[in-house]
C-alpha cells in the first residue's frame, strides 16, 4: 500500500511541474481596503481586538516606517515597490466551527492535501474541534502544526497535548488576548521597531503568525511548526513570530512557506524574534520555497524577512538552520545576539537561485557576552541566471573575552550566467577573541560529474547527487522530515539548469 | 594661522579656484579639461563619509576639519637625505621635483606635461572617487616614467618628503608609469614625513602595463605622527603582464591606501600583498578592489595587520571576477593580530562572480598570539618578553618573505625592523 502511494506522489510530482505549490485556494475571502495609511492599522487592530497599548505600538513603527527609506545596500535589484498597491489584510471568512471534516469548506481542504499535510493533522488544520487531541498514527513523531492562511492563523494543532507541559503555541493574536504580560514584556524587545524598512512595516501591520513559550526546565516533547500560505492576489504577508525559552527549556521550531504561482511580485515581510534565557537551547529549521517566478524571472515573493535571537542567558543556544529554495528575491540574515556568558550561535544555510533569482542572505553574530561561540555554515548555489549573495557580520566587543567564531562560505555556480557573491564583515574589539573565515567559489568538478556518468547517472541525477554532498554539513543540522523534503526540493529548485 | 586656510572641500575648491592660472598644463586644453572634469566631481562629492559602503570603517573627519595651506619650501636648501634603497632615486620635496637630488630614468612630470597626453588620466578615475579628483584637480608635480617596450628600468626610488610644523599643509603629487610590452621596473614608493605637525599627502599613482610587462612595486608609508597619508593607486595589465605590489603601513596617524587593479588581457598576474604595523593612536586602511576581466588571469593576495595600543586596523578587498574571465584563479588571505585589548581591526574581504569555471578562494583570521606556540618558547628557556616578540617578528617575517625581488625586501625588513623597535 505505502508503495502505491508513494509510486502515485511520485507521478504527480512529475506531471505538476517544478513549482507543485503554485495553484490558487478559491475562498470567500475579507480584505481591507487597498494600500496603507494610520487608518489602515488602526483596522487591522480593531480586527484583532487589539488592547490599547499594542495599537499605540503599530503606529509608533508605522510613523517611523514612514521616515525611513527602503534600504539598497542588498546586491538585489528590483522595480521599485509600490506600497499602495497592496492589501495588508486578507483573511478566509470564518463560518461558525465546523464538527467534522465534511463541513470544512472542500476548498480549505484541498488546500491542505495538495500541500502534503497528514489528513489526521489535516482535520485539525482544518478547525475541527475535539480531533487534536487523536494521538499519531503508529507512533510516529507528532508534530504540532500552526497554519497561516493570508493574514490570519487557520488552526493551531496539538494545543491540549502541550498546554499539559505548560507549554504556549499558538497564533500572536491569540497570545495577545490570553497572554498580553508576555507578548507586552518581549514584543519588539529583540527586533525594535525602528530597526530596518521592513521590520518597521511589519510592525506596524503584522497580522499574524505564531507564538512559543516553553517554561522553565521542559523539554518540548514535539517538533513545533508554522506552515505559511500566501494566496490572495495583491496581498503582502506580514508575519510576527516569537518564541521564549525560559530557563532550561529546549525547544525544535520548523517553518514552512509556499505560495500560487502569478505574475505579479507579492511581498512577505515577516518578523522572527526568539529569546533564549539561562541554558535554554532554541533550533529554527526553515524551509523557504515561496514561489520563485517563472523561468523569465516573471512573478515570485519578495522574501524581506528580518530574523534575529537574543541568547539572553548564560550557556543559551540559539541554531538557525534555512533552506533557501524559493522567492524571486530573498534578503534575510537571521541573527544571534549573545550576551550571556559562555552562549552559543549557529548558522547553518542553503541558499539557492536559479532562473532570475536573487538572494542576499547571511547571518549577523554579535558577541557581548564572555566566551561566546559562533560557527556559521553557509552554501550558496547559483545556476540559470540566478544571483547568490553571502553577507555575513562577525562582531566582537571588547568584553567578548575568549570568543571564537569559525566561518565557512561555499558557493557553487552552475552555468556563466549566474553570479556568486560572499561579502564577509569581520569587527573586533576584542584582543583574545578568535575569528576565523573562509570561502570558496568553484563550479562542479568535471571529474566528478565524469564519475557519476559512467555509473549510469544522468545529468540531472549526477548534478543533484553532487548538489546534495555539496550541502550535506548544512542538511545534517535539519529535523528529519525536513532533511528530506529539502534534498528532494534542492533537486527539483535546479531542474533545467543542466544540459 | 591656520584661520586664514578654510577647512572642508570649499577650502579645496576655493583653492583651485584661485591657483586656477597657476597650475601646470593651463595652456594644454586637455589638461585643463581633466581638472575640470575632477572638480565637477569633487564639488558634487565632497569628502567621503562613512555612509559609503567603500569609507565604512575610515572617518576623514580629522581630514575635514583641517584648513590645509600650501608647503612653503625653499627650493634650493641643502637637505640631508636618507639612505637610498635602490640604485637610482627621484626626490620630492613637499611635492617638488628636486632635479638636484635625483639621477636615474624617471622625470618631473610637471615639467614634461606634453609627455604625459594620453597617458595622464587614461587610468585614473575620478567621477566616483573623490579624493582622486582632488589629486586630479590640484596635483602640480609627480614623477613621470615612460619606458619603451623590452627595456629593463632596473630598481628605483620614489621619495617623496613631506615637512610640517605649527600650519598644516597640503601636497598632491601625480607619479605616471609607463612600461612598454616586456619592459621590467622595480618601483620602491617610499613616503617620509619630517617634522610633527599636521599635514595631507594625496598621492595618484596611474599605471600601463604593456603586454608582458613586470612591475615590482612596493609602497613604504613612513609618514610623520601627524601625518593623513591618503593614496589612490591605479593599474591596468594587459596580456599576460604582472603587476607585483607590497604596501606598508607604518607611519602617520590616518592612513588609507586604495588600490584599483584591472587584468585586462589573458594571462596576466596581480600580487596585492601588504602589511599594516599600528601603534597606539593610528588608523591604517588597506583598501583594494582587483578586477579579473580576461580569461586565464591569476590573483594573490596576504595582507596582515599587527596592532598594537588604541590603533584601528581596516582591511577592504574585494575581487570582482567578470564573466568573460573564465579559469580565473584568486586566492586572498587577511590577518590580524591584537596585541592590546584597546586595538580594533575591522575586515571586509569580498568575491563577487560572475563566471563559473572559476577558482576563487579567500580567508580571514584574526586573534591574538597562539598560546600554544609561546608556551613551547617559554618551555625552551626563552622569557615571555622574548617569546612574544619573537612570534610577531615571524608572523610580519612571513608577509615580507612573499616579496620576490630581494631589492625590496631588504628595504621592507629595514622599515618593519624599525617600527618593531619603537614598539619593543
Amino acid at each position: 500500500m505505502p508503495a502505491v502511494t508513494e509510486t502515485i506522489d511520485a507521478v504527480q510530482s512529475v506531471t505538476e511541474g517544478p513549482y507543485k505549490y503554485g495553484f490558487e485556494t478559491d475562498i470567500e475571502m475579507e480584505f481591507a481596503p487597498k494600500g496603507l495609511s494610520e487608518d489602515i492599522v488602526r483596522f487591522i487592530s480593531a480586527k484583532k481586538n487589539e488592547p490599547a497599548w499594542l495599537l499605540e505600538w503599530r503606529l509608533k513603527a508605522y510613523a517611523i516606517w514612514l521616515k525611513m527609506e527602503e534600504p539598497v545596500w542588498a546586491a538585489v535589484d528590483y522595480p521599485k515597490i509600490d506600497y499602495q498597491a497592496s492589501y495588508y489584510y486578507a483573511a478566509p471568512v470564518k463560518k461558525a466551527g465546523p464538527k467534522s471534516l465534511d463541513e470544512v469548506d472542500p476548498e480549505l481542504l484541498r488546500t491542505y492535501a495538495k500541500l502534503g499535510i497528514p489528513l489526521k493533522e489535516q482535520a485539525i488544520l482544518a478547525g475541527v474541534e475535539g480531533a487534536g487531541d487523536t494521538p499519531a498514527e503508529g507512533g510516529r513523531m507528532p508534530i504540532a502544526v500552526d497554519a497561516v492562511f493570508d493574514s490570519v492563523s487557520v488552526a493551531t494543532t496539538f494545543r491540549a497535548r502541550l498546554e499539559k507541559e505548560g507549554i504556549i503555541f499558538c497564533p500572536i493574536s491569540e497570545a495577545v488576548q490570553n497572554h498580553p504580560e508576555l507578548v507586552k514584556q518581549y514584543l519588539g524587545s529583540v527586533v525594535p521597531q525602528g530597526d530596518n524598512f521592513f521590520a518597521a512595516l511589519n510592525s506596524a501591520v503584522f497580522t499574524d503568525g505564531s507564538f512559543v513559550y516553553i517554561p522553565k526546565g521542559v523539554r518540548c516533547p514535539m517538533e513545533l511548526s508554522t506552515y505559511f500560505r500566501i494566496n490572495a492576489k495583491s496581498t503582502g504577508q506580514f508575519e510576527r513570530t516569537l518564541i521564549i525559552a525560559d530557563a532550561g527549556s529546549h525547544v525544535s521550531y520548523l517553518e514552512g512557506c509556499t505560495a500560487p504561482m502569478r505574475d505579479e511580485n507579492q511581498l512577505h515581510a515577516a518578523v522572527v524574534e526568539l529569546v533564549a534565557h539561562d541554558d535554554a537551547t532554541i533550533k529554527y529549521s526553515t524551509v523557504q520555497n515561496w514561489y520563485p517566478g517563472d523561468e523569465n524571472g516573471k512573478g515570485g515573493i519578495y522574501n524581506f524577512v528580518t530574523k534575529r535571537g537574543a541568547c539572553r542567558g548564560a550557556r543559551s543556544k540559539i541554531s538557525w538552520t534555512q533552506v533557501e529554495t524559493g522567492s524571486a528575491i530573498t534578503w534575510k540574515y537571521p541573527s544571534c545576539i549573545l550576551l550571556g556568558e559562555d552562549s552559543v550561535g549557529e548558522f547553518y544555510s542553503v541558499a539557492i537561485t536559479n532562473n532570475y533569482q536573487q538572494a542576499d542572505t547571511g547571518t549577523k553574530m554579535f558577541h557581548i557576552g564572555p566566551r561566546t561561540r559562533s560557527t556559521i555554515v553557509s552554501k550558496g548555489i547559483s545556476a540559470g541566471h540566478g544571483q547568490n549573495t553571502y553577507r555575513g557580520l562577525v562582531k566582537i566587543s571588547p568584553k567578548a573575552v575568549g570568543a571564537r567564531n569559525f566561518t565557512q562560505c561555499d558557493s557553487l555556480l552552475i552555468g556563466d550566467q549566474c553570479g556568486a557573491h560572499t561579502v564577509p564583515y569581520i569587527e573586533n574589539r576584542c584582543m583574545t577573541a578568535k575569528v576565523e573565515h573562509e570561502a570558496t567559489t568553484s563550479r562542479i568538478a568535471e571529474d566528478q560529474l565524469f564519475y557519476c556518468r559512467q555509473r549510469g547517472l544522468t545529468q540531472e541525477d549526477a548534478v543533484g547527487l553532487i548538489v546534495n554532498g555539496f550541502c550535506r554539513e548544512v542538511l545534517k543540522e535539519l529535523p528529519m522530515e525536513f532533511a528530506v523534503e529539502a534534498q528532494k526540493l534542492l533537486q527539483i529548485s535546479l531542474e533545467g539548469s543542466v544540459g | 594661522m591656520n584661520a586664514q586656510f578654510e577647512a572642508g572641500p570649499e577650502g579645496f575648491l576655493r583653492r583651485y579656484e584661485g591657483l586656477n592660472n597657476r597650475l601646470p598644463g593651463i595652456r594644454q586644453p586637455w589638461v585643463v579639461a581633466l581638472r575640470e572634469q575632477a572638480a565637477n566631481a569633487f564639488r558634487s562629492k565632497g569628502f567621503p563619509s562613512r555612509k559609503l559602503e567603500a569609507w565604512r570603517y575610515t572617518d576623514l573627519a580629522l581630514l575635514a576639519q583641517t584648513g590645509f595651506g600650501e608647503a612653503l619650501t625653499p627650493v634650493d636648501e641643502d637637505f640631508a637625505l636618507p639612505e637610498a634603497t635602490a640604485p637610482q632615486r627621484v626626490v620630492f620635496l613637499d611635492g617638488r621635483f628636486r632635479a638636484d637630488l635625483s639621477d636615474g630614468l624617471a622625470r618631473s612630470l610637471g615639467a614634461n606635461l606634453s609627455a604625459a597626453e594620453g597617458l595622464l588620466g587614461s587610468v585614473a578615475r575620478v567621477d566616483d572617487l573623490p579624493l582622486a579628483a582632488l589629486n586630479t584637480m590640484l596635483f602640480e608635480d609627480g614623477a613621470l616614467i615612460d619606458l619603451p617596450a623590452g627595456a629593463d628600468g632596473g630598481a628605483i626610488e620614489l621619495l617623496s618628503i613631506i615637512q610640517s610644523g605649527d600650519r598644516p599643509v597640503t601636497v598632491h603629487p601625480r607619479h605616471v608609469i609607463r612600461l612598454g610590452a616586456g619592459a621590467r621596473l622595480v618601483l620602491i614608493e617610499r613616503a617620509l614625513g619630517r617634522g610633527e605637525g599636521r599635514y595631507l599627502h594625496n598621492p595618484v599613482v596611474e599605471i600601463v602595463l604593456e603586454e608582458g610587462a613586470h612591475l615590482t612595486h612596493a609602497r613604504i608609508q613612513q609618514e610623520g605622527p601627524g601625518g593623513i597619508f591618503l593614496s589612490t593607486v591605479f593599474a591596468n595589465a594587459a596580456a599576460g603582464a604582472t603587476y607585483d605590489s607590497f604596501l606598508l603601513h607604518v607611519g602617520a596617524k590616518l592612513s588609507r591606501s586604495e588600490a584599483h587593479v584591472s587584468l585586462n588581457g589573458p594571462k596576466a598576474m596581480a600580487h596585492l600583498n601588504g602589511a599594516q604595523l599600528l601603534a597606539d593612536g593610528q588608523h591604517g586602511d588597506c583598501t583594494t578592489f582587483l578586477d579579473h576581466a580576461a580569461p586565464d588571469c591569476a590573483s594573490r593576495q596576504t595582507v596582515k595587520t599587527v596592532l598594537a595600543g588604541r590603533s584601528r586596523g581596516v582591511f577592504q578587498g574585494k575581487i570582482h571576477v567578470h564573466q568573460v574571465a573564465q579559469r580565473t584563479d584568486g586566492y586572498q588571505m587577511n590577518q590580524a593580530l591584537l596585541l592590546s585589548d584597546q586595538a580594533e581591526i575591522d575586515s571586509k574581504p569580498q568575491l563577487e562572480i560572475y563566471a563559473d569555471d572559476v577558482k576563487c578562494s579567500h580567508g580571514a583570521t584574526v586573534g591574538e598570539l597562539d598560546e600554544n606556540q609561546l608556551f613551547y618558547l617559554r618551555a625552551r628557556g626563552i622569557p615571555q618578553a622574548t617569546a612574544r616578540s619573537m612570534l610577531i617578528e615571524a608572523f610580519l617575517q612571513e608577509a615580507v618573505d612573499s616579496v620576490e625581488d630581494e631589492t625590496v625586501r631588504a628595504a621592507l625588513g629595514t622599515a618593519v625592523a624599525g617600527w618593531w623597535e619603537t614598539i619593543a
